[in-house]
């Protein structure tokens, strides 16, 4: 029943908490916890796990903090996204992974927008456009198979 | 520039409200959303009140409802793939008939003038045209033309002509061949640049207005053959021209746009929480017609406005919904 891999060896990518006992600096910038900003929305990303393989989205390297946008006076939140590899099927599925988790976590006064990162996923465009579509996420989020597999990816998630 | 005035937010619905309808009285207002349930608010002495509340007509999000030109009927339509119809002849609404054959998400559905035909459409690409006699709805046409989920459809307000638009951006003008009595495509109005959401008649049917995903209204003419403007029409067929394109107004996706019948007057409904009116200009040439923003009512709503309609009889009166869970109740004035 299991059927080949996309991406059978991604590049695995060091996490926050690896980086920092390297770096410790980026631990001294001083932030507001509850404050939307990009830090905010990388944490509550990364540790999204990716649909193949038991590893973050972090750790793929598919979302990176550099690639959030958050406009606070526009209330506007874009993500991109980058699927480790460009003909890879699950993309669709991280980004609406990605949309559903800012949709349960992130105020609805923000305008959230997710979309493959410019050059790196053959149907760039159709993915783009149907992230975009706020009906068919709707729809996609009552079809039972696909919020299960959406759950799986979100398990890990959440905060101990 | 022209005002909106609130007159009353109706509260009730859990989660989206996708749809409002108007009863063709004007004095009844259905709503539905996410949270499966069509509610109908009527307006008693000075408030609109919650009359009933319909549910367990389908089992998912339902997308759209509409009265049929009667008054007796409401159509309801769903992410479940099915359409229910609804009548009051045991004095409560009740749904007596439910039509499937659509393969998934059914998006859209429109009464024809007559009531004799309803039409329905769907994200499986497909538009169905049902007959409609006494209490029986029978599938007179399935018809593939787009490429693409097909987001709206609209009849012509008095003729058998149906309008449909598409996630593949285009819209198309069926209506039934005279020789096999099958719906065909008549027309395809390509200009858009990205998913068109929903399309709106003029009172004569002669023009057309389209919203989309590209953040611009169109304008639509329709040329006959043998027009004075001497715009050639192949196969005896008219054809529709965009005669007029409003961009620069809107900052994300037009979700609705409706066309007054009464006033003339345009009404949008956009994702940037806003409600914009336009009106023609008096002067306006109707080959090249020039439309101006009357009103911009910035956060109508707390979210994106799904979908917003102008009362059939009283002039001015707009219910709009929202993300945000609410039904709104607007006064238009110059």
């Amino acid at each position: 029943m299991s059927r080949p891999l996309d991406n059978p060896n991604p590049k695995i990518y060091p996490k926050l908490e690896e980086k920092l006992s390297v770096n410790e600096q980026i631990e001294d910038i001083p932030r507001n916890a509850d404050a939307v900003d990009a830090r905010r929305v990388f944490e509550l990303l990364r540790n999204i796990t990716d649909p193949e393989h038991p590893l973050t989205l972090e750790q793929l390297n598919v979302v990176e903090q550099r690639l959030i946008e958050v406009d606070n006076e526009k209330n506007q939140i874009n993500v991109q996204f980058t699927p480790t590899i460009p003909h890879c099927s699950m993309a669709t599925l991280i980004g609406l992974s990605i949309r559903t988790q800012l949709l349960r976590k992130i105020s609805p006064k923000f305008k959230v927008s997710v979309t493959v990162t410019p050059g790196t996923h053959v149907s760039e465009a159709a993915v783009n456009k149907q992230l975009g579509d706020k009906e068919r996420v709707a729809a996609a989020l009552e079809n039972e198979f696909l919020c299960n597999v959406i759950e799986q990816c979100l398990e890990s998630t959440e905060e101990l | 520039m022209g005002v909106l005035e609130l007159i009353q937010s109706l509260e009730g619905h859990k989660g989206r409200v996708w749809n409002v309808c108007w009863h063709p009285s004007g004095e009844t207002l259905a709503s539905c959303g996410e949270d499966k349930s069509i509610r109908i608010w009527m307006h008693d002495k000075s408030k609109w009140v919650i009359k009933s509340i319909l549910l367990e007509g389908h089992s998912r999000t339902i997308r759209e409802v509409s009265w049929s030109p009667c008054g007796n009927y409401i159509a309801s339509c769903s992410f479940d793939a099915t359409v229910a119809i609804w009548d009051q002849k045991s004095g409560q609404f009740e749904c007596n008939t439910t039509l499937e054959g659509h393969e998934n998400e059914v998006k859209s559905i429109s009464w024809s003038a007559s009531g004799q035909l309803l039409a329905t459409c769907s994200r499986d690409k497909s538009v169905w045209v049902w007959e409609v006699t006494d209490d029986d709805y029978e599938c007179a046409a399935v018809i593939n033309a787009h490429t693409q989920d097909v987001k709206k459809v609209r009849w012509h307000p008095e003729k058998d002509i149906l309008a449909s638009a598409s996630y593949d951006d285009t819209v198309k003008i069926f209506k039934e061949d005279t020789s096999s009595s099958d719906f065909i495509c008549v027309a395809t109005l390509a200009s858009h640049t990205s998913t068109v959401w929903s399309l709106s008649f003029d009172k004569t049917g002669n023009r057309l207005v389209t919203c989309s995903d590209d953040q611009t209204l169109k304008i639509w003419h329709q040329y006959e053959p043998g027009n004075e403007m001497g715009i050639p029409t192949p196969d005896n067929e008219p054809v529709w021209k965009c005669v007029c394109t409003l961009s620069g107004y809107h900052s994300r996706t037009v979700y609705d746009v409706d066309w007054c019948k009464l006033t003339g007057l345009i009404v949008t409904s956009c994702g940037d929480d806003v409600i914009r009116v336009f009106r023609e200009e008096d002067d306006s040439d109707v080959h090249q017609p020039t439309f101006s923003l009357v009103c911009k009512l910035d956060n109508a709503h707390t979210q994106d406005v799904n979908c917003s309609q102008w009362n059939p009889v009283t002039p001015g009166l707009i219910a709009s919904c929202s993300d945000d869970g609410t039904v709104k109740l607007w006064s238009y004035s110059d």
